[in-house]
């Protein structure tokens, strides 16, 4: 074998799985039809806060093709557990966070539209429709308070007996006596109020799940939409006490994206396992999209006030921050870790800030649970950042790119006031690179270009930073994270010399089958195509923690970097046994075994297939076969930082904004793939930019969900977005064997201040909300024009 | 339950539908092509997209008893045999695709495209005939690039014919 087959890293090699999407044989949960399958339908609380006072299935039992109908009493008698929060807060007076009890079935109460009253399981999904509508539920309705800001009012329902104040935790990091310190020794002091808009995450595939139990084996089976199937089951065994791990199976096939919602464990998936033993048949629930608007946890919904303290030359002292964070009606799976250590442990930005505080109330409301979208609290933190910083610039008169050139962390390592010690990076190369990208000089001439044709042209920065690879576990355990963040792998080397790869990580749109086999190729000096990835079942791999927080390549892809190695020394024993050489003289490249100084050598196929003949060493010594595995835990996050700029023209007759030029740097350490890191950062910008200019969940005052469809909920179209520009700068990270920070969230963490801190530059004003849609932008320039009419 | 028989891919095919069952169910349940996907209730995201006597439809808008005696094209069917369609091709070539749940539709839809507007498409064009499909992992900025490449590509091979 020579060096020339093999795929290097830095390739934009082809992806390996295409050829199963584009000739349309995926294999998606709903794809799956199980023998004797049994449909489900739940029954979903048509109101957003009541007291279940009476629930009487019997007409509906009676009707066509009913299978079963279970409801939270069920659930109850069967001592199946609640739903959990895996991630422990302690508020800022020591006490616990308050975890309101979350049923899979309602059990007497309903906490929002969409809440889990029963399931209707029939032979077909229409009949269980049908037998739900004979469903008689006999709802107490109580008010309902759906908005961050009117959770904590001291007359606003309450959710949780657990809960006074509808506050789940209030909690804080930071030094405030420093933070105080800071401020008044301020020249300035640059105020803010912002409220991050709350997002439906909408992959395209919605949630589905099928639960199978084998009578045989008193075992249980799970298809499911799953970004990380041992988390599933662990969840469903540990907590929800469906099943010891060892009797459930979690497979989590072709998955249609995720962004973060198909991490959680939700109602759906536990009922309808639960449900397969109950009636003796599988059974298959699978999301129509109203359902996903109603029940996948949404992101976001932050409101904030801030306040930054400047010096005299432009300096940043402090950083002063309150936020109230909506969970929602239930603490979802991680909810609790977004707005906390996802969050206001990237305050700092790309700043060197001496003194930093946050605080942060936890509220329940009659909504969704709000949990981990793409970025998961980095948006938040850098939306936040990059706004007052902007604003500051703009306050003092000073160019935005120089006041954050002003404020850079330049030295590393970097240990910030909020937790967060950053390894590597260099923020002016990624300004630079992309100011020119920007053409930022000649911003000025096309904006008085833009304004002789009658259009308002702006130009916006945003440079974030977020963490990622996550996690070191003790870290996270020492922060209330229930689990630890490591990854696993395994490396079978096949007697012929092809490879599989088991990851705990799982691909869900990442392109895992093409990078995870590029970096075996690469090592081991074979061709791509003698790599096989799999992921997405328990029964085949042993334990992973699944995909997000862009920790798949820092972190999975370590593990077998790490199992690697452990190959590469099993194999080059017994390749010093077949070239009668010392084990120290035996060398490995390009696919290789050579003995140093001589052209004597075997090709690793050669050595592979000898690992299983295991005729030609001492298997007292050597145990025969080649496979190793790896479990790696992180040193450190990784810290993926960048510069993106966004230049709009926004027409005041209509309000619509054109995106006329959106440029992206960004560091992402060491590169695998650049076409598919570009691919990311294409999809993770048009999240950012949706959110900045279309895209909001709106609950009215009853707690009744307005944007419960595609109709009414904007998602980005192709016609909405420009085609980007995208550039790499590079500082390889010190924390894992690869060099790799992570690509997956940086779009949407980024895109949104870059999109609005154009906006405000073009309209000249900084109160402009997202999403910044043009009845807004138009509301907004006919009332400035008004003012300026009255003044002249 | 009502007697239909379209072909499909080519091939001759009949089924027994209830009157309310729609296209792609009839696709996805009746007849196991799991290709043609649904990503939404309301008509909006195209993941469904399928070819009715040689024309763009959304598959969960129509009705299986209103495809009787039609010709339908599905993803499975683009394909000649082992030789991939040029606009399967160009999304594979050109990145268009990451979770493939959209691409199916994608790929039909730009399919049509091509028949509609001819080979030779510009990036707004492109950009605006794609309004009925949503992906949410590319920002379609490879999805654009894989029909305008596709595009050219279906274009040549009539092209070298025509010389």
């Amino acid at each position: 074998m020579t060096a020339s087959i093999v795929t290097p890293i830095g390739a934009s090699v082809r992806r390996k799985e295409d050829h199963r999407f584009i000739t349309g044989k995926g294999r998606y949960t709903d794809d799956m039809a199980r023998p004797g399958q049994a449909h489900a339908y739940f029954l979903r609380s048509p109101v957003a806060h009541a007291n279940i006072r009476s629930l009487d299935t019997s007409a509906a039992a009676a009707m066509p093709g009913v299978v079963g109908i279970l409801t939270g009493a069920d659930l109850a008698a069967d001592g199946v557990g609640d739903l959990i929060c895996g991630w422990m807060i302690h508020s800022v007076d020591g006490t616990p966070m308050r975890m309101g009890s979350h049923p899979a079935l309602a059990k007497g109460k309903v906490r929002y539209v969409g809440d889990h009253v029963a399931v209707v399981i029939a032979e077909t999904l229409n009949q269980a429709k049908d037998a739900a509508a004979a469903i008689v539920v006999d709802y107490d309705v109580l008010p309902a308070v759906a908005e961050t800001g009117r959770a904590r009012a001291a007359d606003a329902p309450q959710l949780h007996e657990v809960a006074p104040g509808n506050t789940a935790f209030s909690w804080e990091l930071g030094d405030a006596a420093a933070t105080d310190a800071a401020f008044a020794q301020a020249a300035h002091v640059i105020p803010l109020d912002l409220v991050n808009n709350r997002l439906a995450p909408n992959p395209i595939e919605p949630r589905a799940a099928i639960g199978e139990y084998d009578s045989g084996d008193d075992a249980f089976t799970l298809w499911t939409t799953s970004q990380n199937p041992h988390l599933a089951r662990l969840v469903l065994s540990a907590f929800v006490g469906l099943a010891p791990e060892h009797k459930l199976r979690v497979i989590a096939p072709d998955v249609g994206g995720g962004f973060g919602s198909k991490i959680f464990i939700y109602a759906e998936e536990t009922v309808c396992t639960w449900a397969a033993k109950k009636v003796g048949r599988p059974v298959k629930w699978t999301s129509d999209r109203s359902e996903a608007f109603l029940s996948d946890a949404h992101g976001r919904d932050h409101i904030t006030r801030a306040e930054l303290a400047v010096n005299g030359e432009g300096k940043i002292l402090g950083f002063r921050v309150k936020t109230t964070a909506n969970m929602g009606a239930y603490l979802s799976t991680f909810a609790s870790a977004i707005p906390t250590y996802l969050y206001a442990t990237l305050l700092s930005g790309q700043y060197d800030i001496p003194a930093i505080h946050c605080h942060v109330d936890a509220v329940y409301t009659n909504t969704a649970p709000v949990d981990a979208y793409r970025g998961a609290g980095r948006p938040e933190a850098t939306f936040l950042v990059e706004r007052i910083v902007e604003i500051a610039a703009r306050t003092l008169g000073m160019d935005g790119a120089e006041f954050r050139r002003r404020n850079f962390i330049t030295s590393f390592p970097h240990q910030t006031p909020v937790i967060m010690a950053y390894d590597a990076g260099d923020y002016a190369a990624s300004l630079d690179k992309a100011l020119a990208m920007a053409d930022y000089a000649g911003f000025p001439a096309r904006k008085a270009a833009a304004a002789a044709k009658g259009k308002l042209r702006g130009i916006g920065l945003s440079n974030y930073i977020e963490a990622c690879g996550i996690a070191p576990s003790a870290a996270v355990g020492s922060l209330g994270a229930g689990v630890g963040l490591w990854e696993s792998a395994e490396v079978r080397v096949n007697p012929t010399g092809n490879v599989e790869v088991l990851t705990g990580s799982h691909s869900h749109g990442q392109g895992h089958e093409t990078t995870f086999a590029q970096l075996v190729s690469s090592r081991l000096g074979i061709p791509i195509d003698q790599v096989s990835i799999v992921h997405g079942d328990t029964d085949k791999v042993q334990f992973g923690m699944g995909t997000y927080g862009s920790r798949s390549g820092a972190v999975g892809m370590s593990a077998i970097f790490k199992a690697l190695d452990k190959v590469e020394a099993k194999a080059k024993k017994i390749a010093a046994h077949m070239l009668e050489a010392s084990e120290g003289d035996i060398e490995f490249k390009d696919g290789r075994f050579t003995v140093a100084g001589t052209d004597r050598g075997l090709a690793f196929a050669e050595v592979a297939l000898n690992a299983y003949v295991a005729h030609k060493f001492p298997t007292s010594e050597i145990e025969p076969g080649l496979k190793e595995g790896a479990f790696y835990d992180p040193t450190n996050f990784t810290f993926p930082a960048g510069c993106h700029v966004c230049e709009v023209e926004v027409d005041p007759d209509t309000g619509e904004t054109q995106i006329v030029q959106f440029v992206a740097v960004d560091d992402f350490g060491v590169v695998i793939n650049p076409m598919i890191v570009e691919g990311q950062v294409h999809g993770g910008i048009a999240q950012g930019v949706g959110q900045a200019l279309l895209e909001a969940v709106h609950y009215d005052g009853d707690g009744q969900l307005v944007t419960g469809s595609f109709m009414d909920y904007t998602m980005p179209r192709a016609e909405n977005l420009p085609s980007f520009k995208v550039g790499l700068t590079e500082t390889r990270c010190p924390s894992n064997p690869l060099g790799i920070k992570g690509c997956g969230e940086a779009g949407a963490i980024a895109a949104p201040p870059a999109v609005i801190n154009a906006l405000t530059d073009a309209l000249g004003t900084e109160d402009i909300p997202m999403p910044a849609t043009p009845a807004r932008l138009w509301q907004i320039i006919q009332a400035r024009r008004a003012v300026a009419q009255a003044a002249e | 339950m009502t007697k239909i028989a379209v072909t499909l891919n080519g091939r001759a095919t009949s089924a027994d539908v209830e009157p309310r069952t729609l296209l792609v169910q009839l696709l996805r349940d009746t007849l196991h092509l799991t290709g043609t996907h649904v990503g939404c209730d309301t008509s909006q995201c195209g993941a469904c997209v399928v070819h009715v006597d040689g024309v763009a439809v959304k598959a969960c808008t129509m009705l299986a008893v209103q495809a009787d005696g039609t010709q339908v094209l599905t993803i499975e069917g683009l394909a000649g045999g082992t030789q991939l369609h040029p606009m399967q091709e160009a999304f594979r070539e050109h990145h268009g695709l990451q979770c493939g749940f959209c691409t199916p539709g994608m790929i039909m839809t730009a399919v049509d495209m091509v028949a509609r507007l001819g080979t030779d498409l510009s990036e707004g064009t492109i950009r605006e005939n794609l309004d009925g499909n949503l992906c949410r992992c590319t920002g379609y900025h490879n999805i654009v690039k894989a029909v305008q490449a596709g595009a050219h590509a279906m274009g040549a091979p009539a092209a070298a014919a025509a010389e």
